[in-house]
């Protein structure tokens, strides 16, 4: 019954050399795997960051409108003037709260999904809310435009209920306010806080699917009424989904230049700003300077994010 | 008791009509787009729209603009992700079961393009243009969205990899066959509904894709910008709603493809 | 062993996983046509050997042979041994019949002969007509067996079987114990079989290794390791044994050495017994009874030692649980066989569970 063992390498070839080499050198098949991503991602997209943040070190000559390749600091001390640092908060702020709006108004929702909606019903409700997230974006931010411009939805509705005063008083909030909805800083958290919610309401979901069943009940079998269980349980299990959501909500704010741009007043946000730098003021070091400012909220973000422990729940 | 359990078990009137509530918000602003596609009026954003006309599909029929915009789209979009689906399946391959020094780096390298706001990334591939002195092209925008799509891919691959066992394969390769074969029949089977879900969704990232874009494109118009381009110029409105209920249906349709993989996938 | 040619043989195996150290200097020879068994507790290292003679693990030092030759270096694919996985590894997006085909199908061999052995070899697992299901579709069972088919059908010169029946329940592991034994022998193929199951490795082998730490601690036939255990661990982990400090032992054997003597070679007698000839004899006191149905197990403090206990089993031939619980709190005196006392070499006692 039993052969004479076959010749150990009978199917020679280039392949199958190789094959062997990889598995006596296992790391690198690993490196070999790895190169092409690397490459890419690398050198094109590192390698593109550097770029930017060496063109920063560059200046735009005022008189001759040149870009003149020198290494300076000035460009990036420019940053330090007044109307752009008003910029660059103007940004934190309204990503800071479209961050709050979006983990208020996703919670009930995720928490919805997660506990109470199953089978057929918590299918159907992940796909309402990822349908809305892959549907064209920019057709999104028109649809917004319909409804907040004055002869829109929102104004048609306020007259008929007879609200136009206090739309009106919305609106004349001086620095938020504008002449519609459609162009104020107003609008312009409205339709972050639609863009982004689906971002926000996925992480929390993820991180409540997660609580066990057993857990809560756990909890309510030791004596704690559901209020309690909620409160000291069911939110501190869910806040590293709240935190996963907010790197979405965050850093999508901070570099849409589409939302504001389309409905915002004259004050610029940093997109925007960036866009114009590089763009009609063809000042393209001030605007590689400029991104450093979300890159490093990002990364402070970021790290504060992964200590909370975020990241499993991404 | 009785009315405790009741209470655990089903969700309260209030959190039943905030979630109504939100789902409602989430697509109510999409159903407007289906309306006002068919408004008779052209300048306007009047509510309720006078009229109601068909008149707009046929118009849209003779943008030469729209149909060359829409073909550069789903080609850049299939390009992108036939990349991001060879770059991210081999990067999963190499990260799921090694415990290297590095490999988080990796992770987070490749989550990257779509971590930092999308004005970095578009700047940034900007900056690389500029320096390197490279005309704008179709690979020029190529390289921004494949950059961006590989994470999508990615995800889905590793997630999918970390649910398979692993000694299918050893399984394999104890079965006499090499490392290509094991690859071609046992792995590939395996991930094949998580590349099609990956790679389904990085289409859809793709062919939606504005802000990074912007700065790769040059004067060539995908769909987006065109649409983009477009709501500046308040007469072609209904053209452009017309033009929208149209990426809706084209983006959606891979989407739902790509959840129904992964259901599926999920639940055997 | 003169007369076999040689299977498998380690040569100085060694297997480091940073400091640790899963396999450490095993050498071993394994005949052909052998059930050969690598029995130990999870950890001891047996595993890792079974997947560095497959070839999914390299070793750190030492030599693999397979019939002769050094494999280190050459690929699980090119060798020329077939695995059974703990978890089956089945394909799950391939139907039975192509499972067990893979192997065919990989080699070239021409469709019909594939066909051929496919059906010959589930009628040995006795799984004739599933060809088209899925996996998924099985019983535990029959998934056993199928990966059993799908390694076999390829006439591989060694089987390597890693804890095959673990994942099954009792009665159908002890139907499978025997079905695995009879087609061993129907086929003649060398079986390495991997267990943490003594009771299993005793049945089954005509060889067994028993692993602790890394290391073989005693290589022999089932009944070699069950009654001449070598090492303390050995005597504690196949089967149970009184492992007697050498303080202890020179009470009562008159030697300082580390001895073992089974609980069932003991003799529960009368304070006054006439001791045989060629015996050892010791007083002490019953602590405890276990009244096992078939058994019963005494738990005996020595008289001249108050801290040394000896667990003495005794088949309840004559008495009831009634007559043996009265036997607790009296004097007793233990006889037992010189030769049934083991001398051992010292390695980790297994502390005896269940007293």
């Amino acid at each position: 019954m039993i052969s004479a063992p076959p010749p150990l390498a009978e199917r020679r070839g280039l392949l199958h050399s190789i094959s062997i080499v990889l598995y006596r050198f296992p790391f690198l098949s690993v490196i070999a795997l790895l190169l092409p991503i690397l490459l890419w991602i690398g050198v094109i997209y590192l390698g593109s960051l550097t770029a930017m943040l060496t063109q920063g070190f560059f200046y735009l000559d005022g008189f001759t409108g040149r870009i003149v390749r020198e290494f300076t600091l000035r460009t990036y001390q420019e940053l330090l003037l007044q109307q752009n640092i008003d910029i660059f908060l103007r940004t934190i702020v309204m990503a800071a709260a479209v961050t709050f709006t979006c983990a208020l108004l996703a919670f009930p929702l995720a928490y919805f999904m997660a506990r109470f909606a199953s089978g057929r019903t918590k299918a159907l409700l992940y796909l309402g809310v990822m349908l809305p997230l892959w549907s064209s974006y920019l057709v999104r931010i028109y649809a917004w435009k319909l409804i907040l411009a004055q002869e829109g939805i929102i104004g048609w509705l306020a007259n008929a209920l007879g609200l136009t005063g206090i739309l009106d008083a919305i609106l004349s909030i001086p620095g938020i306010g504008g002449p519609s909805l459609s162009f104020s800083i107003v609008g312009v958290y409205i339709v972050f806080v639609y863009i982004w919610l689906p971002y926000m309401i996925l992480p929390i979901n993820a991180a409540l699917e997660r609580v066990p069943k057993s857990v809560i009940e756990a909890s309510g079998d030791l004596g704690a009424r559901p209020g309690y269980t909620f409160r000291r349980i069911i939110l501190p299990l869910a806040f590293p989904g709240v935190v996963a959501g907010s790197i979405f909500t965050f850093s999508l704010t901070l570099g849409d230049y589409i939302i504001p741009g389309v409905f915002g007043n004259s004050s610029y946000f940093i997109g925007q700003a960036v866009l114009v730098q590089q763009g009609t003021a063809g000042n393209i070091p001030l605007a590689a300077a400029m991104t450093v400012v979300p890159i490093l909220v990002m990364g402070v973000y970021l790290l504060g994010a992964r200590r909370l422990g975020a990241f499993d729940a991404l | 008791m009785r009315s405790e359990d009741r209470f655990i078990n089903r969700a309260g009137i209030g959190l039943r009509a905030a979630s109504t509530a939100v789902l409602i918000f989430l697509h109510f602003p999409i159903l407007l787009i289906f309306l006002y596609a068919f408004n008779t009026e052209e300048a306007a954003y009047t509510f309720p729209p006078p009229g109601l006309t068909s008149d707009w599909f046929g118009v849209l029929l003779n943008r030469n603009d729209f149909w060359s915009a829409l073909g550069l789209s789903l080609l850049v979009a299939l390009v992108s992700t036939m990349i991001a689906i060879v770059l991210g399946t081999l990067a999963a391959l190499a990260i799921y079961r090694s415990k290297f020094f590095g490999r988080d780096a990796i992770s987070l390298m490749i989550i990257l393009p779509i971590a930092l706001p999308g004005i970095v990334t578009g700047i940034a591939l900007r900056s690389a243009l500029n320096l390197s002195g490279l005309n704008f092209s179709f690979w020029t925008i190529v390289i921004g969205h494949a950059t961006f799509c590989v994470v999508t891919v990615y995800n889905n691959v590793v997630a999918r990899l970390r649910r398979t066992n692993y000694s299918q394969v050893e399984a394999s390769m104890d079965l006499g066959a090499s490392i290509w074969q094991t690859f071609r029949y046992v792995i590939l089977p395996n991930i094949a509904t998580a590349l099609l879900a990956g790679g389904m969704l990085s289409f859809a990232l793709s062919f939606d894709e504005v802000i990074v874009t912007t700065f790769t494109a040059g004067q060539q118009q995908t769909l987006p910008i065109w649409i983009f381009s477009q709501l500046q110029r308040p007469r072609d409105r209904p053209v452009t709603n017309v033009a929208a209920l149209f990426v809706v249906a084209t983006t959606l349709i891979p989407i739902l493809l790509a959840y129904r993989f992964t259901r599926e996938s999920s639940e055997t | 062993m003169d007369g076999k040619s040689v299977a498998v043989s380690l040569v100085n195996v060694r297997r480091y996983f940073g400091e640790v150290k899963a396999v450490d200097n095993v050498s071993l020879d394994v005949y052909d046509g052998e059930f050969f068994s690598m029995l130990g507790p999870s950890g001891s290292g047996k595993t890792t050997c079974l997947r560095l003679v497959a070839g999914f693990e390299r070793a750190s030092g030492g030599q693999i042979l397979l019939h002769g030759t050094d494999v280190s270096g050459v690929p699980p694919y090119d060798r020329d041994v077939n695995t059974v996985f703990q978890d089956y590894a089945l394909f799950p997006h391939m139907t039975v019949g192509d499972n067990v085909a893979y192997g065919l199908m990989i080699k070239k061999v021409p469709w019909a002969e594939r066909e051929q052995r496919v059906v010959e070899m589930l009628e040995l697992v006795r799984l004739s007509g599933m060809e088209n299901r899925k996996p998924s579709q099985l019983s535990g069972g029959q998934r056993q067996r199928v990966a059993l088919a799908r390694a076999l059908v390829n006439r591989p010169s060694v089987l390597l079987l890693d804890e095959p029946l673990g994942a099954l329940d009792l009665k159908l592991r002890q139907q499978m114990q025997i079905e695995l034994k009879n087609i061993q022998q129907q086929v003649g193929i060398t079986f390495i079989y991997v267990t943490h199951d003594q009771e299993e490795a005793l049945t089954m082998s005509d060889r067994l290794a028993v692993f602790n730490h890394g290391r073989i601690e005693q290589v022999g036939s089932p009944a070699e390791v069950y009654e001449r255990p070598a090492t303390t661990f050995v005597a504690g982990f196949v089967g149970t044994s009184n492992v007697i400090d050498a303080s202890v032992a020179r009470q009562i054997v008159g030697e300082a050495a580390t001895i073992s003597i089974r609980p069932e070679k003991i003799h529960l007698s009368a304070p006054d017994a006439l001791v045989p000839p060629e015996s050892y004899s010791i007083h002490g006191t019953v602590q405890d009874v276990v009244y096992l149905g078939m058994y019963t197990r005494y738990l005996v403090e020595l008289e001249t030692s108050p801290r040394a206990h000896l667990a003495v089993m005794q088949q309840n031939l004559e008495t009831t649980s009634m007559d043996v619980l009265t036997i607790r709190g009296k004097r007793v005196q233990l006889i037992w066989r010189r030769d049934f006392t083991r001398t051992l070499q010292r390695t980790e006692i297994v502390e005896e569970s269940g007293v």
